[in-house]
């Protein structure tokens, strides 16, 4: 797998967020939920989830597209469309730096990777984004691959699936990046119209113009246990209402109890149950 | 060019933010006539920070919906500061529905810091409340248009603004965020906010130059106003009058037009938003 091969130079200090994805260069990995150690390949043969307590570790986007399609064989799309710089955005540091980096540090071309194959038989364009690029953040980039994902299925009678894990909009293209919530919206009123499947998988972290996008748009939308799921960033929210948050607030169960989701699955379940949906919306194959 | 035009995108933050400029009440009840506004989204409640009705626009029955904010602190508070929650969305979209279905246009005052980030709205679906009025309004069969009256604020905006026409106010703004927030984030300190607004170019003129907006509705001082609401529609005639002749004749251009016709050409207008690299 991919994220096996990773031969970067280990970082000691490790971040919050570093945490939740597995650090490969050990053999043992600690879980961050039970603390329980756990055999690096034991978790590729677990898909990362915690083989005691079910901990989801984050999961690369690469790895996402292997474990859904049959026999892990897809066609990589769009591969070649990345991020501009239309703003010429400088913060501490320029936009353009930033994407560089991204790059560099994630592997991959930009936020959202996809590709074209068969799911239990079914004609699949899928995607799955990837925190690792700028937090998994949609520019324009995401926006036109996630839009030529439906053109295509459009075109070919086949099912969207998107994987979302993102922070929500990218801030360095401004008022392009909110646009994009329209333009894939606008292009899934299509799909839709054409009575064409669209599955959206929510993973951790979903939140932002994502989640008020796409993202809650599926006929049906799975999640990922635990995963945290929402609109406003807790943070956000913390800081409006100037008070703690009730504790498993915007989680996956949280929205399941609240009506917002299908269902909750865990990822070692989760191909078995997007087939299961896709039969019903295109027939046994 | 009016003098408007010097100034910086932070001091247009600031103007769209005024008090004293016009709000989606005082336009109704200004350039419209035979406003009667209808509340309810039939599922939870009603949401004050988002005004809906039937309107009479020269001789055309239109639908009006707008985020309203307050102007004084009880008309803030009972607006919620203009942050609609999802059953502000999903009112507006239910009377969009209605203007569809008897074959009257949409127009849309997008006024807003953004959708309320809260406990409730969130339990409610706030996210889901949005996606949903994004895609609907991708395919009304109706002319829909919507104009930047002052604060877009991200998705809370773009709820009400998938439109044939997008048209902004010349001192109005929209952005993915605010230029606070953006600040808090990328130079984690809210205080550079003006170095965010002006990176993330959320001004009309800029919109425009990116094919983000149709058209700029030019203003006047006469936007700035103090005094008393009540005499608000006196003082801002000469810009009002150009916004009506603006939206009357988008609105004779879009009659024109078949529902299947406008919701192609309404995708294709969302479909080229964006750049990037590589080949298109
Ligand atoms: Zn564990």
């Amino acid at each position: 797998m991919a994220w096996f091969k990773r031969d970067k130079p280990k970082i000691e200090t490790v971040s919050d967020d570093e945490e939740r994805t597995v650090n490969t260069s050990g053999i043992f990995v600690k879980c961050p939920e039970c603390e329980n150690p756990l055999y690096r390949r034991e978790l590729i043969e677990s898909h990362q989830v915690c083989t005691h307590c079910n901990y989801h570790f984050r999961f690369p986007s690469r790895d996402r597209l292997e474990d859904l399609f049959d026999d892990g064989k897809y066609e990589k799309l769009d591969e070649e469309v990345t991020s501009a710089d239309p703003l010429e955005f400088v913060d501490t540091k320029p936009y353009k730096d930033r994407i560089e980096q991204a790059k560099q540090s994630s592997g991959l071309p930009e936020a959202i990777v996809s590709g074209s194959g068969k799911v239990g038989g079914h004609l699949v364009y899928a995607g799955a984004m990837d925190m690792s690029f700028i937090g998994g953040s949609m520019g324009s980039a995401v926006g036109e691959k996630i839009t030529r994902l439906i053109e295509r299925a459009l075109e070919k009678k086949g099912a969207v699936i998107v994987f979302s894990a993102s922070g929500g909009a990218r801030m360095q293209e401004g008022t392009l990046s909110l646009m994009q919530m329209g333009k894939i919206s606008a292009a899934l009123s299509m799909l839709h119209e054409a009575k064409l499947p669209f599955i959206s998988v929510l993973t951790d972290p979903t939140t932002g113009g994502v989640t008020a996008s796409f993202a809650m748009l599926g006929d049906v939308i799975l999640a990922e246990p635990k995963a945290l799921i929402g609109f406003a960033g807790p943070r956000v929210i913390e800081q409006t209402i100037r008070q703690k948050l009730p504790k498993g607030f915007q989680r996956s169960e949280f929205l399941l109890e609240h009506g917002m989701v299908d269902m909750v699955v865990d990822r070692r379940e989760m191909k078995d149950t997007i087939v299961r949906m896709l039969d019903f919306m295109m027939g046994c194959s | 060019m009016s003098e408007a035009n010097e100034k910086s995108p932070i001091e247009r933050v600031r103007t769209a933010r005024h008090p004293d400029r016009p709000y989606t009440n005082d336009l109704l009840r200004s350039i419209f006539t035979d406003f009667v506004e209808i509340h309810g989204d039939r599922r939870y409640a009603d949401d004050p920070a988002m005004v809906c009705g039937f309107a009479k626009l020269g001789e055309n029955e239109v639908c009006v919906i707008g985020q309203q904010k307050g102007r004084d602190t009880k008309a803030r508070q009972m607006r919620n500061f203009g942050m609609p929650k999802p059953e502000g969305y999903r009112k507006a979209l239910r009377v969009m529905r209605l203007a569809e279905k008897f074959g009257r246009p949409i127009i849309c005052f997008i006024d807003t810091p953004g959708a309320y980030p809260g406990i409730d709205a969130e339990e409610r679906g706030q996210a889901e409340a949005i996606a949903f009025n994004l895609r609907e309004m991708a395919g009304m069969k109706v002319p829909i248009i919507v104009v930047v009256l002052g604060e877009g604020g991200s998705g809370g905006a773009l709820a009400i603004g998938i439109g044939d026409r997008v048209l902004m106010m010349e001192n109005a703004v929209y952005s993915v965020i605010s230029p606070e927030g953006c600040a808090a984030i990328l130079w984690k300190d809210a205080a550079k906010a003006d170095l965010a607004a002006a990176a993330l170019k959320l001004t009309a003129d800029r919109l425009s130059q990116f094919g983000l907006i149709d058209g700029i509705v030019p203003e006047k001082e006469e936007w700035n106003v103090d005094g008393e609401e009540a005499d608000l529609g006196e003082r801002f005639t000469s810009v009002a009058d150009k916004l009506s002749k603006t939206l009357l004749e988008n609105l004779k251009e879009l009659k024109t037009k078949t529902g299947d016709q406008l919701v192609q050409e309404r995708y294709k207008k969302f479909r080229a938003m964006g750049r990037w690299s590589g080949n298109s």
